[in-house]
């Protein structure tokens, strides 16, 4: 299998940090803004998962959310792409801008904020199709036919999601196939077929080794100079690798939030500091 | 067959428990054996009589001796493929509304309405069909177009026929398919939505793109199942469909108003006037094709849904 | 690229979208609609022909269905006789064999369970009513056949379920029986099969009123009565007396018929009502 022969090599480099994220630049809160939210409130039902999130996301930079279980991080990532509308009985209050745009104003079209907003799911989930379908899905329904145009965009997405050289031969073959870290890779590449603005991932390597893991940290780090990425983890090492800004989440409210560095080296808030130093969690 | 079961320690208790658990299960062997044998064995003076001419010959007449179930085979095939066709489209619908679209306070007394038709036995859906479907059809489709000589919709027209016994086998079938599709569209993990809806799918794009056919294998089976009910549904469909066969040479008949047969119906449409020896003989005959017809159709379903879900899982 | 303007393409997306669901929900109403009228003129015609006196007079009699009745519950009587001890202990054998011969098994009740019940009733009358008419002229019909026809549909539902409880009986159930040196015996009597009554239960009811309206297999066994009749001879039944009257030209019959459908639905669906609330006793026992 390839993916071995490149173990022995990525675990030597199994960096602290990965990214070549020059964290003495960076300002405490970011100037190009992608995504603001402000002062977000979100129910399911007659329960408050959010309350009063504000925060802003950076353009082409990776953000992450960390905090226990049931914090909310995961619920805001989700009402960026408003992928809650999904669920019954759900109301957002608030402002939810992307690049200066209501994303909850009525005349928002989710289909479009959808292919802007691309979403890479906790567990691998291909279609049960080939890997080519999974790669042209997106384009497809978003109305490219052209055959020659869409080999050419698979391709390029799976060279991005560093996927090629191990499928390029099996195009055809189920993704069912594929490993776990292989088929969350797909997903990546599958999100980014559709040619988003913003990179969305929940949780995307708790259900992966490590080794599959430090690779989809890898393409995140490559990534970054071309897509804004927002990641919810469990892991604070991996915030600490992969982002330039964390938030840092409690009972459905931020913490904190400010450059990764910082958060690590010297939170201003106490819960953040226990939590980062596993006092609880 | 053996039917033993190997015990670590044989007690004699035990020993005797085991036996009497293997007769048990040996009864289910012994009677699919013994229908067949026994179908066989009282239709043999029919089948020698007729041989393989029972299923191609056109008439049945007990005067003249001659047994031929075309027209009877025949019906049984048109009258479910009508029912498939009118009822597939309309209970993946409604499998799809209840599976995705219905709202949460009307799920529960639609899934108790489906439940409940699909407990109502069959000869009451004979009685429905007599009184209310028959003069309905009569009077609003069939005598409308009496004239208008559009192909299929014509024929005799004067209430039970073809298309009744069809539109009542549909509603027979409507709820089980329903139920059946709509469990297995709920099963479908939320992941496959919520990655389809995550490209900017719309709702009908990730019903149609990814829902329907991570489920291919499963509404197949279903389809299969409904269609094995239409197959040896006798009660509604002898009353409903006429019990004549059609006036033509073959005497079968594609227009959808002409009265006709089913195995089934004629079975239990021809019981009642049997003679013994030759007339009785070529009824159990019915019984014998049915029977084999019916093992046929499970096996086939059975081998297609296991075909279908092993390319979807590869 | 704005997400407010959507472009032409992504408005005949929404359309079709739009369109389909629409079609689904309109098949959801027709399909609604049409079982709605089954169900409205069951009710309405039924309640209209519904008194007393059908549950105490014969047909022979008057206007009634009192043998009908009697006949049903003698059948499904005799019906689950023969088949909740065999289907019982069938669905046991397949839970002790541990999958050796239990796919065998599987596949045996599902070819059974997939035979159409005329199918059933035509072999009884080959295999019983046939032979016995032919030794003694004017016998051969009864309600013994009836309950055997009964009994051969019934019997793979029973075996299913019984197979299933059993299954959801946790190992370490029998496990500590056996571990105390039971016999296997002894540990399904005393400690799986307990575990398991309430959902066994739930299916022998559910398999009675699934074979309850069953009327094909009775045409060849039963063949009809139009007074009380004695078991060993011919009887009726209610859905084969509502088949009777259904198809007759007497006016006052094809009322009584609705009549007969009504109460035989209601029959069913009591049994149905009782299953569930087994089902749901017995869950909360669990709790």
């Amino acid at each position: 299998m390839k993916m071995n022969v490149n173990n022995s090599k990525d675990e030597e480099i199994f960096p602290s940090v990965i990214a070549s994220i020059d964290a003495h630049d960076l300002p405490e809160f970011p100037q190009d803004i992608c995504i603001a939210a402000e002062n977000i409130d979100f129910y399911y039902g007659s329960f408050q998962a959010l309350k009063g999130v504000t925060l802003p996301i950076a353009r082409k930079s990776v953000t992450a959310f960390i905090g226990p279980s049931g914090c909310g991080k995961s619920t805001f990532l989700r009402t960026i792409n408003r992928m809650n509308d999904l669920i019954d009985g759900t109301r957002l209050t608030g402002k939810l801008t992307l690049d200066g745009e209501d994303l909850y104003d009525p005349r928002v079209d989710v289909v479009l904020l959808r292919k802007k907003v691309g979403m890479v799911f906790q567990k691998p989930n291909p279609f049960p199709m080939s890997i080519y379908d999974n790669v042209a899905y997106g384009p497809r329904i978003h109305g490219t036919k052209n055959r020659k145009e869409l080999d050419a965009l698979v391709e390029k997405c799976l060279h991005q999601s560093a996927l090629w050289d191990e499928v390029k031969d099996k195009l055809k073959q189920s993704a069912l196939a594929l490993s776990g870290g292989q088929q969350q890779r797909l997903c990546i590449a599958r999100a980014l077929a559709v040619s988003p603005e913003v990179l969305l991932m929940d949780e995307p390597c708790s259900a992966l080794d490590p080794n599959s893991t430090h690779r989809i940290e890898l393409l995140i780090n490559e990534l970054r100079k071309d897509y804004t990425i927002v990641i919810v983890t469990h892991n604070m090492q991996q915030a600490a690798r992969v982002s330039e800004y964390t938030g840092f989440f409690l009972k459905g409210e931020v913490k904190e939030f400010t450059t990764t560095q910082k958060i690590f080296s010297s939170p201003s808030q106490k819960e953040t500091d226990d939590y980062i130093n596993g006092r609880f969690g | 067959m053996a039917l033993t079961i190997t015990t670590s320690k044989s007690r004699p208790g035990d020993k005797i428990y085991l036996g009497v658990l293997g007769f048990s299960a040996l009864v289910l062997f012994v009677l699919i054996v013994g229908i067949a044998a026994t179908l066989a064995w009282q239709s043999r003076l029919s089948i020698q009589a007729t041989g393989f001419k029972f299923v191609t010959l056109s008439v049945w007449d007990d005067a003249a001796g001659t047994y031929g179930i075309w027209p009877f085979l025949f019906g049984t095939l048109y009258s479910s493929l009508i029912a498939l066709l009118l009822a597939v489209p309309i209970s993946l619908g409604a499998a799809i509304f209840l599976a995705e679209l219905c709202p949460k306070w009307l799920r529960t007394p639609i899934t108790f309405l489906i439940e409940l038709l699909a407990a109502i036995p069959s000869v009451v859906y004979g009685l429905w069909g007599i009184f209310v479907l028959t003069p309905f059809l009569r009077d609003k489709l069939m005598t409308p177009l009496a004239d208008k000589k559009i192909p299929l919709f014509q024929g005799a027209g004067f209430g039970p026929s073809m298309l009744t016994a069809g539109v009542i086998l549909a509603i027979m079938i409507l709820p089980f398919i329903t139920a059946v599709s709509r469990d297995i569209l709920k099963a479908i993990p939320k992941a496959q939505r919520e990655a389809s809806y995550g490209l900017g799918g719309t709702k009908w794009e990730t019903i149609s793109k990814v829902v329907l056919p991570y489920s291919r294998s499963g509404i197949i089976g279903a389809v299969m199942l409904g269609l094995g009910r239409a197959f040896g549904e006798t009660m509604a469909v002898t009353m409903v469909i006429g019990n004549q066969a059609a006036q033509t040479d073959s005497g079968i008949s594609l227009n959808l108003f002409e009265p006709g047969y089913t195995m089934a119906s004629a079975l239990a449409n021809k019981f009642n006037e049997a003679q013994p020896g030759l007339s009785t003989s070529a009824l159990i005959e019915i019984g014998l094709v049915l029977f084999i017809v019916a093992v046929i159709i499970n096996s086939c379903a059975r081998l297609l849904v296991r075909l279908t879900g092993k390319s979807v899982n590869k | 690229m704005s997400l407010y303007a959507a472009d032409s393409h992504v408005k005949l997306r929404r359309a079709q979208s739009l369109i389909m669901l629409s079609l689904c929900s309109v098949a959801a109403l027709v399909g609604i609609l049409v079982l709605g009228l089954v169900l409205y003129f069951l009710a309405a015609r039924g309640l209209s022909h519904l008194n007393i006196k059908l549950f105490t007079v014969a047909s022979g009699d008057g206007d009634g269905f009192a043998q009908s009745i009697r006949g049903t519950l003698q059948i499904l009587g005799v019906a689950c006789a023969i088949a909740v001890p065999i289907g019982i202990l069938g669905g046991i054998y397949q839970q002790e064999s541990k999958g050796k011969f239990a796919n065998t098994v599987r596949f045996l009740t599902d070819v059974l369970n997939g035979i159409p019940s005329i199918v059933i009733g035509i072999f009884v009358y080959a295999a019983l009513v046939l032979p016995i008419s032919q030794a003694y002229p004017g016998k051969g019909y009864s309600g013994w056949a009836g309950g055997v026809a009964l009994a051969i549909m019934m019997l793979p539902l029973i075996m299913r379920t019984t197979e299933e409880m059993l299954r959801l009986v946790p190992s370490a159930l029998s496990e500590a029986s056996l571990g105390l040196g039971a016999t296997r015996w002894r540990t399904m009597l005393s400690v799986v099969l307990p575990a398991a009554r309430g959902g066994i239960l739930t299916g022998i009811l559910l398999a009675v009123a699934r074979v309850a309206g069953e009327t094909a297999p009775l045409i060849f066994t039963i063949l009809g009565n139009e007074f009380l009749g004695q078991m060993d001879g011919q009887v009726d039944a209610l859905p084969l007396r509502l088949f009777k009257y259904a198809t007759d030209v007497d006016e006052k019959h094809n009322q009584i018929a609705w009549a007969a459908a009504l109460t035989l639905i209601l029959m069913v669906l009591m049994m149905s009502i009782a299953a569930r609330l087994t089902t749901r006793s017995r869950m909360q026992e669990d709790k």
